[in-house]
């Protein structure tokens, strides 16, 4: 109960805060946290990453696996994404079957995936309708201080752009690397008041009403959006956003994410 | 998941002779189910959604009762015949992310604070798919809701919008969802022009997504409409013969 009071009182001052133009932690209302990807971290996967966005931590593991195609897809290869809040991560993290918002993460960055079409799953076809790899994306939230989204879908593009293909495992040959033809880039805003800040840590998480994550491309295309929490947003408030998402997803694609 | 083959656009025209701007014809009928404290039946196009709302009523469990507001809990539910291929039984990944973000469509309207430590419960059914069913499925439960006398500020509105061959259009159906390049479903409170619900998934420029926003949020004042008449038509009669 006691942190429940102390959350109470802490909204009321991070709103307090934001509405005299600050951030808690000194940032700009357009700034990200300091952001760190680290590449190829677990041997045994066949690609990983580890994003900070300040003290949020996920790491991102992709596994390859033969498996059979969907009966509606049989040239395609198989993509699923799924997402673990350990409780280690945060004192409101249960052990358990995925909650909603486990499963909202999971999607949202999926879908974000599977929209920009980054992942060719034609490619990944061994033999239609027998043989495809299955690509598993999964999210392991490590240290959960707010936007866990936007750290994961780094975290999964960043994988994927160093994943191998595990042949010689499966005594196969063909291409070592998974080609990754797009750089989709999730960025999540929340409105607290009337103004609109990006990557909320998780005293803004909690002081909002609304959150939006908008997914862009290397193009500037959108490739998912997911709008989330317990008020509404305006039309004109979610243009401006979506412009804030594209422009930011710019700049992380290029900083982090190489000149793909 | 494309699969080659059937033209979706055709002169102009879609599959079932909508034009790009033009909502599937839609059904809306009030207080249906008996035992429910508010029901509603809604079809858009081939969609069939079946709302019942119970509430507000004691919160079971109890440790997950809110002091200072009612709960809302919201569960989507697709029939196992609804769909061509049969759907398991009980929820599954997408249906437990559409249960939430349906609710959060439907929770700024509701006046929580005035029933503290209750549950208002929203049932949806889905008893044949066309896509677009969580849309249907909140129009169907914001009519549920004020059939069971829950006090709002409004009612909500939903659509999709999505694109098909190169082209914006509204309202999706299922040859067009499965083929099509992009999906926008959306949920607005027409009252205040506040969007509840919002997620996108394909691949949409800028200008096309102001487009479908603007497509879709006209197309939610248009459903407003029908939800506003059907909830009158109902009650008209029962309030001293009552007005409009």
């Amino acid at each position: 109960m006691g942190i429940e009071v102390m959350e109470d009182i802490r909204k009321d001052y991070v709103y307090d805060l934001i509405e005299s133009g600050k951030r808690v932690d000194g940032r700009g209302f357009r700034d990200y946290r300091e952001i760190s990807v680290e590449r190829d971290i677990i041997i045994k996967a066949e690609g990983s990453a580890l994003v900070k966005l300040g003290d949020t931590s996920v790491l991102v593991g992709v596994k390859l696996d033969i498996g059979e195609p969907f009966s509606d897809t049989p040239n395609k290869g198989v993509l699923m994404t799924n997402t673990e809040l350990r409780p280690g991560a945060s004192p409101d993290f249960e052990t358990g079957p995925p909650n909603e918002n486990s499963v909202e993460l999971a999607r949202v960055v999926d879908r974000g995936i599977r929209g920009s079409e980054a992942i060719d799953l034609e490619k990944l076809c061994i033999e239609e309708g027998e043989k495809v790899w299955m690509t598993f994306i999964d999210i392991h939230a490590l240290d959960n201080d707010g936007n866990l989204m936007d750290a994961a879908a780094l975290g999964a593009i960043a994988s994927l752009l160093n994943t191998r293909i595990p042949n010689e495992r499966y005594g196969l040959t063909g291409e070592d690397t998974l080609s990754i033809r797009d750089t989709p880039v999730a960025v999540t805003m929340v409105k607290i008041g009337e103004n609109i800040l990006v990557d909320p840590n998780l005293h803004e998480e909690n002081a909002a009403t609304s959150r939006l994550t908008v997914i862009s491309n290397a193009d500037g295309t959108v490739s998912g959006m997911q709008k989330s929490g317990s008020e509404g947003l305006k039309e004109e408030e979610i243009v401006e956003m979506v412009e804030i998402g594209i422009e930011k997803a710019g700049e992380i694609r290029e900083k982090y994410l190489g000149d793909k | 998941m494309k699969e080659e083959g059937i033209e979706l656009i055709k002169d102009g025209k879609r599959l079932d002779g909508r034009g790009f701007e033009e909502l599937r014809p839609m059904k809306i009928e009030v207080g249906v189910l008996k035992r429910a404290d508010g029901s509603c039946y809604f079809e858009m196009g081939n969609n069939k959604a079946l709302a019942a709302v119970y509430g507000p009523r004691e919160m079971h469990p109890r440790h997950l009762q809110n002091a200072k507001t009612a709960v809302v809990n919201y569960r989507y539910n697709m029939a196992p015949f609804s769909v061509d291929e049969r759907k398991r039984p009980g929820p599954d990944r997408r249906s437990v992310e559409i249960s939430k973000v349906s609710r959060e469509a439907i929770e700024p309207v509701i006046l929580k604070e005035y029933y503290p430590k209750t549950a208002i419960d929203i049932y949806v059914e889905l008893l044949q798919s066309d896509a677009g069913t969580r849309t249907a499925g909140i129009n169907a439960a914001s009519v549920a809701l004020a059939d069971a006398g829950i006090p709002m500020r409004d009612l909500v509105s939903s659509v999709a919008v999505g694109k098909i061959e190169g082209e914006v259009v509204l309202d999706l159906n299922a040859a067009e969802d499965n083929q099509g390049e992009a999906d926008m479903p959306l949920a607005m409170v027409t009252r205040t022009g506040t969007i509840t619900m919002l997620q996108m998934d394909g691949r949409l420029t800028k200008d096309e997504f102001e487009r479908g926003l603007k497509l879709a949020t006209n197309a939610c004042r248009e459903i407003y409409e029908l939800q506003r008449t059907a909830l009158i038509e109902k009650y008209s009669g029962s309030i001293g013969g009552g007005e409009e």
